[in-house]
């Protein structure tokens, strides 16, 4: 019975530090309509600089001021730098499609996590304890620290100052009445400029807060970011988008799951050790899946007052001209030749870019003609990985059967996953499909019985030579591609680009649009897990981090580079962005951050995306 | 024989009674236009026939069967087309993409990954085009096509299934006057040649009164007049509300 209630009270806590975070990203997205990929990063400086001012702070001791006053000064700095990055580059994309702006707010995460490496170095940064709370309190004979208590009370106090300055000024009416209905406020003749700029401010200060308020309970650490906007996706997702008071609903909700998830012993099933206590994505999983069904767009969540406008009329796809089609007929023809002139490591990367290829073809398939952006297709590309993996470790299977387990696995996962997504759109699918990756994520890198956790699976070997697995790599990728193709050729194809049109049109003339977009969902994840089973092979070994977004951003860039319009597209920015990718690893450390600042000027550049830049400079007189 | 039946069709958002309680029928080969003034309460009629809405209460029967709540690619599959008071075409594809996709799903094609789409309806799909008198710009791209040729396009897409049953709102919104008689001549042409029933809604009461045979008449949810177009012209009630004897703001 104590145990219960200390794990409730565990709950009350944790659910503060989420709600915290969530809620930040819930106003800003409110608002402005932006999906802040770098919430949690937000969240991670405000830890590190509050690691950094509660130990600098030390000529006003290191008494409570000292404490306090680190952490709400971290925060504070760290929300003038979210001010500084939305009047640098928010406010130039506020009207660029959407995953335009959640690539640039990667951009940004890339950043972040190469400075914070290089100012604070890679180890773990131990926190002081909060002064004056150090002790425990006797809750039914059990102890329950005095910090946890404090963190219980601090999500409501801050529920109730948010619903203060929502409600009873004038600023928080102008900002509800922009989440209800930004043209209104906008043609009303409201600053918009400034309001964005507030909100942000309020949003990143309280990531940030969030993050400061971690000091006492955990180590801060490089992956803080990534690991506390999956969560905060999802309590975003399931509370509603916008909604303040849904977001405290979900962290309740998910942080109770999740606490109490702790006390669930493991089990066996067929031999496997099941630890349900370690896998702490699934109860955010099951809630979301089952508020999904019950009210899609989250608990206090409204539907979209009017779907946003996508300017941009996805052009006919006409027949391949001659010429692409003999490119194509000579790039293959090329390949084959090139074991004749290449070195070992010519042949290595050229395999390795026919493994992306194929995954960005997958990609392309339901971000194209099935107009459903994917935020997390590493997921697929993992699960086929660990497919292949898990076969040849646990069942001696051989590299045929591995390749054949691989896609399975991850069609698997995309007939499951898919269907939750298929029921959203625009960007509240692709913060679902991220949602989805980060599970298959942390199932991977927690159930360590099975996959080794982050130490991965060794050993999986190809049965065949590097020269060998060049051929079978080019086989799959050419294959692959025209298969998909094929697809979107065929009465499947037109099925598919008709619900991404006109989902009206399309129920209006007998398509299921879900179950259109569903197959295509499976069919993408099947392909991205053959892609994923191959690189097994090649790299003989399967981590975590192979179905961890950066996975994910590396299939968009390539997708994005090349242009989502045209098909040949993809395979263009795939070769593309691996060749940069390799270079850029070699010559410097700080690759993230090139690579970020690069995410960054590129959307700066082209707010419309290359492709529509290029579609706008040769724009043909039929606009197609 | 009446194809399309209403019963007691009621539908409310919030407190308002958008649709109040509505029968009608349609026989094959006729054309019964439902007017009204703007928020009578007509798209949101349309919207329960075809299955975009479910209604609060009431029964549609379509050909003698129960079709209440059915989703619209259902009832589209039993044999009811559709154009949108906005139009709602496939952007991305040609003309003759769109009425051969609707084409596929007809004869139930869609599920097929590995034919190749093009080979597939051709000449039935320009057959439908020449209808409509779309044949010559089959191949332009329906995200450049003028409104007026897009409403056209979406007659031919809704003839796709030799439907039963045509459900038009406001089919000639947007159009040039003339084109607009044109339009729904030629519709009346199709209906009596293939004995389809037609319900449209209209502003234009040239066209109302040339081209229905039977004219049914919304205010706030409630239908208030019925007859051949010289009845309700002569109706006290449709006098007052489309001249105004202060209850609505009407139509045009
Ligand atoms: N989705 C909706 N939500 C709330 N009210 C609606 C909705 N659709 C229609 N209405 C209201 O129902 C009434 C009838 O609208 P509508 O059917 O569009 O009229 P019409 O097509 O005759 O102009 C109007 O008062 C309108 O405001
Ligand atoms: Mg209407």
């Amino acid at each position: 019975m104590s145990a219960l209630v200390v794990q409730f009270l565990n709950g009350l806590a944790s659910a503060s530090a989420l709600f915290l975070v969530a809620c930040g990203l819930s106003i800003i997205f409110g608002v402005s309509r932006i999906v802040n990929f770098a919430h949690g990063s937000f969240y991670m400086l405000g830890a590190y600089l509050a690691w950094t001012l509660t130990r600098g702070l030390g000529w006003v001791g290191y008494g409570p001021l000292g404490f306090w006053g680190g952490i709400l000064i971290a925060a504070l700095i760290v929300g003038l730098i979210g001010v500084l990055i939305e009047l640098v580059l928010l406010r130039r994309i506020y009207q660029a499609p959407e995953l335009f702006q959640l690539l640039a707010t990667f951009g940004v995460v890339l950043v972040v996590q190469d400075l914070a490496m290089a100012i604070w170095g890679a180890q773990d940064l131990l926190g002081p304890r909060a002064p004056g709370l150090r002790g425990a309190f006797d809750v039914m004979g059990q102890r329950f620290p005095e910090y946890e208590m404090l963190l219980i009370l601090i999500g409501p106090i801050v529920l109730g100052l948010l619903w203060l300055l929502f409600n009873r000024t004038r600023w928080g009416t102008l900002v509800r009445a922009a989440t209800a209905d930004r043209e209104m406020v906008a043609a009303l003749g409201v600053d918009q400029r400034k309001l964005f700029t507030s909100v942000f401010f309020v949003g990143t200060f309280l990531a940030a807060l969030g993050g400061g308020l971690q000091l006492p309970r955990e180590p801060v650490q490089l992956h803080m970011d990534m690991a506390i906007i999956a969560d905060a996706f999802v309590v975003v997702v399931v509370g509603g988008m916008g909604s303040v008071g849904g977001a405290y609903l979900a962290a309740l909700l998910i942080a109770q799951l999740q606490a109490f998830m702790l006390l669930v012993p493991d089990f066996e099933i067929a031999g496997l050790t099941i630890s349900i206590a370690r896998m702490t994505l699934i109860p955010s999983f099951l809630v979301m899946a089952v508020v999904l069904i019950l009210r899609p767009y989250g608990l206090l969540g409204k539907a979209p007052s009017h779907a946003r406008t996508q300017a941009s009329v996805e052009p006919v796809v006409r027949a391949t001209p001659p010429i692409l089609a003999k490119l194509g007929f000579a790039s293959v023809a090329a390949m084959i030749l090139l074991p004749l002139i290449a070195d070992e490591y010519g042949l290595m990367v050229a395999t390795e870019i026919l493994i992306f290829v194929l995954m960005a073809a997958s990609l392309h398939f339901m971000m194209g003609p099935g107009g459903m952006a994917s935020f997390g297709h590493a997921a697929y590309f993992g699960l086929g990985a660990y497919g292949a993996a898990l076969a040849a470790k646990h069942f001696n299977a051989p590299m045929e059967a591995g390749l054949v387990a691989g896609p399975v696995l991850a069609a698997l996962g995309g007939i499951l996953f898919g269907w939750f997504c298929v029921r959203l759109s625009g960007v509240y699918l692709a913060m679902l499909t991220l949602a989805f990756a980060q599970i298959v994520w942390s199932i991977a890198f927690q159930w360590v019985a099975v996959t080794g956790g982050d130490n991965g699976v060794l050993g999986v070997w190809p049965s065949i030579g590097k020269t060998g697995f060049f051929y079978l790599s080019l086989a799959f990728a050419v294959i692959g591609v025209l298969l998909l193709r094929r697809a979107i050729y065929s009465p499947f194809g037109y099925a598919l680009r008709g619900a991404r049109d006109s989902a009206l049109r399309a129920d209006a003339i007998g398509i299921d649009v879900k179950r259109v977009q569903w197959a295509a969902f499976a069919i993408a994840a099947s392909f991205a897990g053959s892609a994923g089973a191959l690189f097994a092979y090649f790299k003989g070994s399967v981590f975590p981090t192979y179905a961890a977004i950066p996975k994910s951003v590396d299939a968009l860039m390539m997708v994005l580079l090349g242009g989502v319009q045209t098909i040949s597209g993809p395979l263009v920015g795939a070769i593309v962005y691996m060749g940069l990718h390799e270079q850029l690893v070699r010559v410097t450390e700080l690759w993230r951050l090139v690579l970020g600042i690069a995410i960054i000027a590129l959307v700066l550049a082209f707010p419309q995306g290359i492709a529509g830049f290029a579609a706008k400079r040769f724009a043909k007189e039929d606009g197609a | 024989m009446s194809v399309l039946s209403v019963r007691g069709l009621r539908k409310s958002f919030g407190g308002v009674e958008a649709v109040a309680g509505v029968d009608f029928d349609v026989t094959a080969g006729e054309m019964l236009a439902l007017i009204g003034p703007n928020g009578a309460g007509k798209t949101t009629c349309f919207n329960m026939l075809m299955g975009q809405l479910t209604p609060d209460s009431g029964t549609v029967s379509f050909d003698g069967a129960d079709i209440t709540g059915l989703p619209p690619r259902a009832i589209w599959r039993r044999g009811v087309g559709r154009t949108f008071q906005i139009t709602a075409t496939f952007a991305s594809m040609t003309v003759a993409e769109n009425v051969k996709t609707a084409l596929m799903s007809h004869r139930g094609d869609l599920g097929r990954f590995f034919a190749r789409a093009t080979a597939l309806h051709k000449d039935d799909a320009i057959a439908l085009l020449d209808q409509v008198g779309m044949a010559d710009q089959r191949d332009r791209a329906c995200g450049v096509l003028a409104y007026g040729d897009l409403k056209r396009v979406e007659l031919a897409v809704a003839l796709a299934n030799s439907p039963r049953l045509l459900l038009m709102d406001e089919p000639t919104a947007g159009m040039a006057p003339q084109e607009r008689v044109a339009l729904m001549e030629l519709t009346r042409q199709l209906a009596r040649a293939r004995d389809i029933a037609v319900l449209f809604t209209e502003h234009d009461m040239d066209v109302v009164f040339g081209q229905a045979d039977r004219v049914i008449v919304l205010n706030r949810g409630k239908l208030i007049a019925q007859g051949t177009p010289p009845e309700v012209r002569a109706h006290k009630a449709v006098r007052d509300v489309y001249l105004g004897a202060g209850t609505t703001s009407g139509g045009h």
